[in-house]
């Protein structure tokens, strides 16, 4: 059989595909603007609710201020931690095979699937609960993880701020690490092989080749880390307590004004946090960009 | 100097088994196969990067088998040329010697002789993103010539050049080789590349896993 020849056929524009190209932009355009519709009208909604001068009003609070300060730094704290943590554990899923590593790959996901009650909890259970076995190691003692801090280390963990950062960290580090495996999955590891090949040990290779690539991930990772630090309410609340002016922080402090029917002063914080995150948005960005330019 | 002796190289499920050739100090040795047949395991495995399943590697009349790495001191260049993206072509001149302590007047002599052979003189404060093939190529070379192996691994690094290009290329590899002495690994499947380069070419074909190896040695100069 013969390939057909080629057809003679007068050009003919089809208007019809116009149209449903058109169709295509409404429905993907339509389909995508819910959600941002979504969102700036929550936005709206807050603002709208409060004035300028309640606003004010709510920020001059001592116990608010003292909230906004720790949250700031407990939030801070929570990501280089969760970096610090992150970076390597990241690089080791992303570039080794070994036995129980997909074990270790759930159990990293394990506290961005649990309830945050329910890691709040366990947490608290973690320091309080008599260590199993030390009936058996020390029968006078039972030997407790915050008494061992508090007795010990002279630092007391459970409702304290360090219990704010701790809670935080254990959620935020788990979105740090799988933002830093991905960014060293798209790190070609020939550079790093290349550059063992050249003399450097592992531990060079990674320090000098991998991770001066990995900066745009190490700014996402904190991002995400901080963000999340930001919005932790579940777990402070039952580690940490909500004390004014010494565990609250800003996600308590709407929870603790609602509770008290403050509505206005919620809504306050609320737009706050929003603040703050945008701020903490556009600086990272600003960051990252100063870096690649 | 290289030699493998009754080596099994492999990666994954994959294998080839009872390999052995041997290149002599200073020679240009050009070894071809089919596609999958695994020149690139072979290379990688002289290098350390992938564990040999038998056998022993020889470079310089030492024993490496058991070595690290950066312990073989080869200059390896990857098909992909694997550039470090956040370096200057200076830098990566410097890499080898950098982990070697060489000071600094060395470093500078050393950079400016090989970033002269190569033809990348003005480059060297450029970022290795946006330059050309051909240019890419060099600093890869350069890279791993720069430190002063012993023996350098090519993994088809010709294989992305235009023709003319290539042919500049094949006559500074030549160069290479002659000037600095340094014992060439050349992986290629172009024939025409293996016939204008190597004074040693080994065919490699595989029977059913086990390697048979042909050798054909260039009448000498």
């Amino acid at each position: 059989m013969s390939p057909s020849p080629s057809t003679d056929a007068p050009l003919k524009q089809n208007r019809f595909r116009q149209l449903r190209d058109v169709v295509f932009f409404l429905v993907m355009g339509g389909l995508s603007a819910s959600f941002i519709l979504l969102i700036v009208l929550l936005l709206a909604a807050d603002t709208l609710f409060t004035s300028p001068a309640d606003f004010v009003t709510a920020l001059q609070k001592p116990e608010i201020r003292a909230a906004f300060f720790l949250t700031l730094g407990s939030c801070t704290l929570a990501a280089i931690l969760s970096l610090w943590v992150a970076t390597p554990l990241g690089y080791i899923l992303s570039r080794y095979q070994f036995p129980g590593r997909s074990a270790i790959d759930t159990i990293v996901d394990i506290p961005i699937v649990l309830p945050p009650l329910v890691l709040g909890l366990s947490l608290l259970i973690l320091f309080h609960q008599p260590f199993p076995g030390s009936k058996w190691l020390f029968p006078e003692s039972s030997w407790i993880l915050e008494s061992w801090f508090r007795d010990e280390l002279k630092f007391p963990i459970t409702y304290r701020w360090p219990a704010v950062v701790l809670a935080q960290f254990a959620v935020a580090c788990a979105f740090a690490v799988r933002t830093m495996r991905v960014t060293f999955d798209q790190i070609n590891p020939r550079a790093e092989d290349v550059a063992r090949t050249l003399g450097c040990t592992r531990g060079q290779a990674f320090l000098t080749v991998a991770l001066p690539q990995a900066w745009r991930g190490i700014i996402a990772a904190g991002t995400i880390a901080w963000a999340r630090a930001l919005g932790e309410f579940g777990p402070i609340l039952v580690f940490a307590g909500s004390t004014r002016f010494k565990t609250e922080v800003l996600s308590t402090t709407v929870f603790l004004e609602l509770s008290v029917g403050q509505l206005d002063a919620a809504v306050a914080v609320s737009l706050l946090m929003v603040v703050m995150a945008i701020v903490v948005l556009v600086i990272l960005r600003w960051i990252g960009a100063g870096l690649s330019g | 100097m290289i030699e493998l002796k009754c080596t099994t190289v492999g990666a994954g499920s994959f294998a080839l088994t009872d390999l052995s050739f041997r290149v002599e100090k200073a020679e240009y040795a050009v070894v071809m196969g089919k596609t999958g047949i695994g020149k690139t395991t072979i290379l990688e495995t002289i290098c350390g990067l992938r564990r040999l399943r038998a056998g022993q590697v020889w470079i310089q009349g030492v024993d490496v088998t058991r070595w690290a790495t950066p312990d073989r001191n080869v200059g390896y260049v990857p098909q992909d040329l694997a550039l470090f993206p956040t370096m200057t072509v200076r830098e990566h001149l410097q890499f080898g010697m950098r982990l070697r302590r060489r000071d600094y007047r060395h470093m500078l002599q050393r950079v400016n002789e090989f970033s002269e052979i190569l033809g990348i003189g003005h480059l060297l404060e450029r970022n290795v993103r946006g330059l050309s093939g051909g240019e890419a190529q060099r600093v890869a070379l350069g890279r791993a010539l720069a430190f002063g192996p012993s023996v350098l691994l090519l993994d088809e690094p010709l294989s992305a050049l235009d023709e003319t290009t290539r042919l500049t290329a094949q006559t500074l590899l030549q160069e290479i080789n002659r000037k600095t002495g340094v014992t060439v690994l050349h992986v290629t499947h172009n024939e025409s590349e293996a016939e204008a380069l190597a004074d040693r070419c080994i065919r490699i074909e595989s029977d059913a896993g086990v390697a048979r190896v042909k050798e054909t040695l260039r009448r000498s100069e």
